[in-house]
């Protein structure tokens, strides 16, 4: 054990770049299923040590190939990173038993095998972007994980989902390139790409050259914010998620963006620091700005929606709202909530997305119209939605609750009382959507079209019982979710420095 | 005469920029996708330039330890480029095999044309 | 299919003379300009000729299709696990220093290893793609 503990940074990337290259090789569905199982299984083992080892000991520091930083690449876990890794192998190893149905129902015998390699190539590029200390890696991890979702999303049956894909991949890689030129900017003006080490030197470099660090922040915000789906940059992501295989979407929603949030965290306070993005520079306001216009406007827009996935994706951009809302407010209640969400909105939506997987499993369809009465046929999938629903709404009792408590104390704090108006009625809004899906999925007779529809069978229902008891866990038992969003957000305003 | 020197120490970065600006004008103007990802295979080549030029010191050579030689570029900004150079053949691959995809289930590859046979369907 | 001579008979000659110069890039590449990347394309672009005079179909029968495919994982295998040597020899993951007795000759050979895993790997991705796009529209 302790030969391993050591080497657990490298190994969490590691493990699931080879376990590709091994599913590439395999071939065969099966072996390669079993084969992502295990190593889906084997993440969040790691990043949990990873975590408790963090907890004890303070940040961890691994140096690739020996290289002492900041001339070598450095993997550094500290608490927020911690949270982050310990979110994405998590969710990949709760949902990963369902894909083996799902996958077999959605793709093609042939591409199975690399669709598992696919997978682990996306996992082993979100854990890399969440580990990594040095800033171009970062953005290394970001394509390897990008390329991977766009083949991912491609896969989809529909032939809209290769256009869906093609316009993710175009918009994506604007994004990546802007990011890329901001990092750039901080390479020219600091000489580092270690991020500890850029942070230490900005100071300094802010009092010669203000203009070119406020274009760096622009350029990394922009690319970044495409990535997370900001809003206004957000037209990629309900195509995506409405086209993708349904496990696809389940995986990319509950990781894909909250990696790019992580990323925009870790810029704004550990390398910017609050000094200059938020002190000097307007990033609060514009921030704020953009995250009310995406709690409301994509809230409304799904109400509109008919397709469920496609609700449920818009459903998501105003979510994102929420996480960049705590961001922007930048106080300890604020960020702690956004933080907060981040862990909370991964374990509702993809319960939600499971749960809308399953229905795709025995009904063939996910259009709203062609639902009703799919609560009789499928009374414990869509129980669980409507738990991660209410979750949604932000009904007390439920994950979702937690996190707007803490984003209403938050703009509490700023005395914004304006903002948990906009907070309470943009969770109106979720709850108009939310109750079109629960009120035609349990009041309405079940239509011929579902009659033969029931429960999916264990492999996929014991995933989707499990996020369902964790969107009620959460909002009970709060010590793990918002105790380390508590610390890592006091560690985030203390700053690296 | 300052003008003129500014066009002249500053060279590559007007490159710099006039080809990320213009990259990027063709991902957005044009709706044929194979001209999409030309652009946007000019947008990123524009950060290649962007990293190499400062890399290369005035009157340093390659970087290899040598007696001889006191002042060296700095081999940093090319090792990234190489990196940022896969990424984007990867990119550009990827793209162009989804384009091919697209021709083959739409038979357009403009993207209002692509648009509208879904409308119609 | 008509085969010009010239065509058939300069390629034939040509093609050893690629591969060489192909494997020249490849050992040069921790001296001067060169190394994996470009030697992997060299060698696809061999593999591409023939393809272009003689057909597809001959060109698979050196280069089968199934071999080309495994040969992208196989290649990110080995340059993967070169890494993953130095981690078991109780090193961090990447250090090739553990490799050979002296830490220098140790990197020397982690570097000759990843090399040839990214020869693989390109050789067989430029390969495969050829392949994938010159099927279509069939």
């Amino acid at each position: 054990m302790t030969t391993v503990l050591p080497h657990l940074p490298a190994l969490q990337v590691v493990i699931p770049l080879l376990g590709a290259v091994l599913c590439a090789l395999l071939r065969r569905p099966a072996p390669a299923f079993g084969l992502a199982l295990a190593v889906s299984w084997l993440m969040p083992v790691i990043a949990a040590a990873l975590l408790w080892q963090v907890i004890q000991g303070g940040p961890i520091s691994y140096h690739m190939g020996g290289w002492a930083p900041p001339w070598g690449i450095e993997y550094r876990v500290d608490l927020l990173n911690g949270f982050v890794l310990l979110l994405v192998a998590a969710v990949g190893a709760a949902i990963m038993p369902f894909a083996w149905h799902s996958v077999g129902f959605e793709i093609d015998e042939g591409r199975r095998a690399w669709f598992y390699c696919m997978y682990l190539l996306c996992l082993a590029g979100l854990l890399g972007i969440a580990i990594t200390g040095d800033a171009f890696n970062a953005f290394v991890f970001l394509e390897i994980s990008s390329l991977s979702s766009y083949v991912l999303i491609a896969l989809g049956r529909d032939r809209r989902a290769l256009l869906a894909s093609f316009q993710y991949l175009v918009m994506g890689t604007i994004g990546a390139t802007f990011y890329v030129i901001g990092v750039g900017f901080l390479y020219l003006l600091t000489g580092s790409l270690n991020m500890v080490d850029i942070a230490q030197r900005l100071g300094p470099a802010w009092a010669e050259h203000p203009r070119a660090i406020v274009a760096a922040l622009a350029f990394v915000s922009a690319g970044v914010g495409l990535k997370l789906a900001l809003f206004p940059l957000h037209v990629w992501l309900p195509n995506a998620y409405a086209h993708a295989p349904s496990w696809v979407t389940v995986f990319l929603s509950a990781t894909a963006t909250k990696v790019a949030i992580y990323l925009l965290i870790r810029f704004y306070f550990s390398i910017f620091g609050v000094a200059i993005a938020f002190d000097t520079l307007p990033i609060a306001q514009i921030v704020i700005a953009l995250s009310i216009a995406a709690m409301v406007i994509a809230s409304l827009i799904a109400v509109f929606e008919s397709d469920v996935k496609r609700m449920l994706a818009y459903s998501s951009v105003a979510q994102i709202g929420y996480i960049t809302l705590g961001i922007g407010l930048a106080n300890q209640a604020g960020l702690t909530g956004g933080l907060v969400h981040v862990f909370n909105h991964a374990v509702m939506k993809a319960a939600l997305f499971l749960a809308i997987g399953a229905v795709f499993y025995r009904a063939g369809t996910v259009n709203l119209a062609e639902l009703s009465g799919i609560g009789r046929k499928m009374p414990v999938t869509l129980a669980v939605f409507t738990i991660a629903g209410f979750g949604l709404v932000g009904t007390p009792g439920t994950a979702g609750f937690i996190s707007k408590w803490y984003l209403a104390l938050g703009a509490l704090d700023q005395g914004w009382w304006v903002l948990v108006l906009v907070i309470v009625g943009s969770s109106l809004i979720a709850m108009v959507y939310v109750g079109r899906v629960l009120e035609i999925a349990w009041l309405r007779e079940p239509t011929p079209a579902i009659a033969r529809a029931s429960d999916p069978p264990l492999p996929m229902l014991l995933p989707i019982l499990l996020l369902g008891a964790a969107t009620i866990y959460f909002g009970i038992d709060t010590q793990w979710s918002a105790g380390i969003a508590e610390a890592s957000a006091q560690a985030l305003l203390g700053g690296l420095r | 005469m300052q003008a003129f020197r500014l066009v002249v120490e500053y060279y590559n970065y007007f490159v710099t920029i006039f080809l990320m600006v213009a990259g990027l004008y063709v991902v957005i103007a044009r709706g044929n996708m194979i001209k999409k990802l030309v652009g946007l295979a000019i947008f990123q080549t524009s950060v290649y330039l962007l990293y190499i030029t400062p890399g290369k010191i005035l009157g340093g050579t390659a970087p290899i330890l040598d007696p001889a030689f006191k002042v060296y570029s700095n081999p940093l900004p090319h090792v990234l480029i190489l990196t940022a150079i896969v990424v984007g053949v990867a990119t550009l691959a990827l793209g162009l095999a989804l384009v091919a995809r697209i021709n083959e289930a739409y038979g357009s590859i403009e993207e209002d044309e692509t648009f509208e046979r879904d409308r119609e369907a | 299919m008509s085969l010009d001579l010239i065509l058939r008979i300069g390629t034939k000659l040509i093609l050893p003379f690629i591969l060489l110069f192909a494997l020249y890039v490849q050992f040069h590449g921790e001296y001067g300009p060169g190394g994996g990347f470009q030697a992997g394309v060299i060698t696809a672009g061999m593999v591409i000729l023939f393809a272009i005079t003689f057909g597809l179909r001959a060109a698979k029968r050196i280069a089968p299709q199934a071999l080309v495919e495994r040969m992208v994982p196989l290649g990110v295998l080995i340059f993967a696990g070169t890494g993953v040597l130095g981690l078991l020899l109780g090193h961090n993951y990447l250090d090739y220093g553990p490799l050979a007795h002296d830490p220098a000759h140790g990197r020397v050979l982690g570097i000759f290893l990843v090399e040839a895993g990214v020869l693989v790997t390109v050789s067989g991705t430029m390969t495969a793609l050829f392949y994938a796009f010159a099927e279509r529209g069939r």
